[in-house]
């Protein structure tokens, strides 16, 4: 009888282990990047250095390319990509925006001091929510963006093709 | 071209082999006294097809065949030689045929060296292996086939990822898989066992050889992967918790509980559930590691390919690998309970049975670290990563008892052990803690949990020391493994405690200045090698009075277009110190992070002593 029970409780965990795998694999198509062009996501968050609410309506509203750069200061990769970022801060038609990712305040000043700033606009995404609404996997993840939609999405860091790419589409 | 079509022919007939096998086997199951030769005929063809298949593969990387699309995936025509090679199993497809290539020479293996076991056993673990080869057969021929073809065939490979082209990074995962396939014959011998109910002292003396093959592979195979993080990623780390990393140590923890109940069964002829449950569990461990890094659910540094339905094939899988063996264990296994409460308090299979216990613990707490993140993302949506605090906060305090026990354990005698004329033992705990309080002290860092780690570690070196001395080549394996353990753990705490740190920005000709170091930046030069551009920065550092000369490296690779950074480091007995350089904004500087790690050498060295132990164990165990 006690043998009978273990066995079916150890075959009914086994079940609900195997669907919560089986459903984390389909939510990973979830995270998928469309290829189609979607609306970028509404929200509001804190400004980096005016501790200030701004809402995205107010940021992606000029007739320009914006670049939003989710990065973090603990993120290793986000080194690497700073220099192709501060490389395309020299263009005039494009804004690059960043998402501060669950950073500290003081690290990623720090970060910013070291490497310099190519941010013109610096949002804060403390526990991570803002990142998830624009369907990010990770830091670093860049959007390109124009007229309020997403043309281009790049996961992980910028190289120097994902460069090149964007200044053929800015031009 | 015709590699590549010689290659996915082998495999076809490879699976096809299965089928006489299962044939043979089964009719020769109830039939005859003795193995029919055939069975090891026909293993040793279907062994042969699959060597035919992945020396297929190794060539097409050689010839740079790119019309093969796992060679346009992962080669250049300008990667070194080695690399290429290399590049065959540093993919998901090549290390699938990998895993097959190791199935199918273990069973193999096996099946000559069992020739004195029982014959229906022996049949029975052909066949449950048999399942497991099948399956990884038609995964690969259906959704991972490494000969697929592309047409017209591409003049120029994408390349492979430059922060795997690394020695050690080459060889880590055939080593690995070694470990992790080694599991798979322990698992299959157990089911057959099980069902035979021939788990006894005999069958313990032959599995234990078993074991300890994968236990010292796996062992390794972390090692490099560890030793990989640290040159090559640069962070100045070994160990990052990272959910790959834990993969690893899952089936290594589960492993090491099993040997340690092998042990008392050969002895005792008990804990028989524990085996069988153990042996399945580090199976499945294995398998679940394949399939948590190639489906991609887990995020991690480590980059694999992302495929869902591969995920779900590998998923279905093993877990009707958990059913069948689950049933097994359900209908045919008896208890031998009554056994274990027999137990004396002090001996050594009590303190065995609380080795397994500490061992379970710290297994769920990488288990929950590693699965629950996915869980609660399917539950709740809600996302969280688990880092090192966690294991750190959850792991450490237990590593106290853990450690005393593991000093205590092997001072007691099977059956009943007597504790006179043991005071030794009280007088090396009170000189560890003395010790340990000592060296604290005098280097000014004095937190209590330190002291008592430090202590419980030193007391496990001392005993273990002591043992050299005392019982010489008796039980050498055993308490080689325990002295690398207590010497891992104390390199590990000094190297934690004690490591420095500089991060400076600076540029050619400038020094960085503070009470104990100097760093210069002398100068920096552009190489051009065979598929990077390098530039190298020389630096020099003053400590003290000691001078030395770094290089540091920043590798601009062309195929696929990445840069890397390159530690240089300098490994000496006592301390490594270890240089990175990255780019920073303004071109002129460069961002320079310097650490002094002590004792680095001492936590490679102490795990390859570990490993050793199991080594010295498999050639005693040999001569029986």
């Amino acid at each position: 009888m006690k043998k009978r029970i273990t066995s079916l409780l150890t075959i009914s965990i086994l079940i609900f282990v195997f669907i919560i795998f089986y459903k984390s694999l389909n939510t990973i198509n979830f995270y998928k990047p469309k290829s189609e062009i979607k609306d970028i996501p509404q929200f509001s968050a804190l400004s980096f250095y005016s501790n200030e609410k701004i809402d995205s309506k107010k940021i992606f509203n000029k007739d320009k390319y914006y670049l939003l750069n989710i990065w973090a200061s603990w993120c290793v990769p986000c080194r690497d990509e700073h220099l192709i970022l501060t490389d395309l801060n020299k263009y005039d038609k494009l804004e690059i925006i960043g998402l501060n990712y669950k950073d500290k305040l003081e690290n990623a000043k720090r970060f910013l001091d070291e490497l310099g700033d190519p941010y013109k606009k610096i949002l804060l995404d403390k526990d991570g929510t803002k990142a998830i609404e624009w369907g990010a996997f990770g830091v670093p993840e860049s959007f390109l963006i124009y007229k309020k939609k997403v043309v281009k999405k790049f996961i992980g860091p910028l190289n120097a093709n994902s460069l090149l790419e964007i200044e053929q589409i800015i031009k | 071209m015709i590699y590549s079509s010689i290659g996915y022919y082998a495999l076809i007939f490879g699976l096809a082999i299965s089928l006489p096998i299962f044939f043979f086997s089964i009719k020769n199951f109830k039939n005859h006294e003795i193995l029919d030769s055939k069975i090891i005929s026909f293993s040793f063809i279907q062994l042969l097809l699959v060597i035919v298949s992945f020396l297929g593969l190794i060539v097409s990387f050689l010839l740079s065949d790119f019309s093969n699309d796992t060679v346009f995936n992962n080669s250049h025509t300008t990667k070194p030689l080695f690399y290429k090679i290399s590049g065959t199993w540093g993919n998901h497809e090549g290390s699938l045929l990998l895993w097959l290539l190791v199935l199918t020479l273990f069973i193999f293996i096996f099946l000559v060296r069992s020739k004195n076991l029982l014959k229906k056993y022996r049949i029975l673990t052909v066949l449950f292996q048999q399942i497991i080869i099948i399956g990884f057969f038609i995964f690969l021929i259906d959704s991972s086939n490494p000969f697929n073809h592309t047409f017209p065939s591409p003049s120029e490979g994408l390349g492979l990822n430059p922060i795997l082209q690394d020695p050690a990074l080459a060889i880590h995962p055939p080593i690995l898989y070694l470990g992790y396939v080694g599991s798979s014959i322990i698992f299959s011998s157990v089911l057959a066992a099980t069902c035979l109910n021939y788990i006894s002292k005999t069958w313990a003396i032959h599995i234990k050889n078993w074991i300890l093959i994968s236990w010292i592979f796996l062992s390794l195979g972390i090692l490099l992967g560890s030793i990989w993080a640290y040159y090559e990623l640069g962070w100045g780390g070994f160990w990052f918790w990272d959910p790959v990393e834990n993969v690893s140590l899952m089936p290594w923890l589960a492993l090491t509980t099993l040997l340690h109940c092998v042990l008392v069964l050969e002895k005792r002829s008990t804990l028989s559930s524990w085996i069988i449950i153990l042996s399945i569990t580090t199976f499945t461990l294995s398998m679940c590691g394949t399939f948590l890094v190639r489906s991609g659910i887990l995020n991690s540094v480590h980059t694999f390919a992302n495929d869902p339905e591969r995920g779900l094939f590998i998923l279905s899988f093993l877990f009707i690998l958990i059913f069948i063996s689950l049933f097994v264990f359900f209908v045919f296994h008896k208890s031998d309970e009554q056994e274990v409460i027999s137990f004396s308090l002090f001996s050594k299979e009590t303190s065995i049975l609380i080795n397994n216990w500490f061992m379970m613990y710290f297994l769920s707490v990488v288990i929950i670290g590693t699965v629950y993140p996915i869980f609660l993302d399917v539950i709740s949506s809600e996302q969280i990563s688990v880092g090192p605090p966690f294991y750190h906060k959850l792991i450490i305090p237990f590593l106290i008892p853990f450690l005393i026990f593991m000093a205590l354990g092997p001072q007691l005698s099977w059956i009943r052990g007597k504790l006179d004329g043991k005071i030794y033992l009280i007088l090396f705990l009170i000189i560890s803690f003395l010790i340990s309080y000592l060296i604290l002290k005098n280097f000014g860092n004095n937190i209590l949990i330190n002291t008592i780690l430090i202590g419980s570690a030193f007391y496990l070196f001392l005993t273990t020391i002591r043992d050299f001395f005392k019982k010489k080549l008796q039980n050498f394996s055993q308490n080689l493994s325990h002295f690398g353990f207590s010497l891992l753990i104390l390199s590990i705490l000094f190297n934690n405690i004690f490591s420095s740190e500089i991060i400076t920005n600076l540029k050619v000709g400038e020094t960085f200045k503070n009470k104990k170091f100097e760093i210069k930046f002398n100068d920096l030069k552009k190489f051009e090698e065979k598929n990077y551009v390098s530039f190298k920065g020389y630096f020099l550092i003053k400590e003290n009075n000691s001078r030395e000369n770094l290089e540091p490296e920043l590798r601009v690779y062309n195929q696929p277009n990445i840069i890397t950074s390159e530690a240089d480091i300098k490994t000496t007995f006592l301390s490594d110190k270890f240089i990175t350089m990255n780019t920073v904004q303004n071109e002129e500087y460069f961002n320079i992070r310097y650490q002094k790690k002590p004792f680095m050498l001492w936590i490679w060295i102490s795990v390859v002593l570990i490993s050793f132990g199991g080594v010295i164990s498999l050639f005693k165990n040999r001569d029986i």
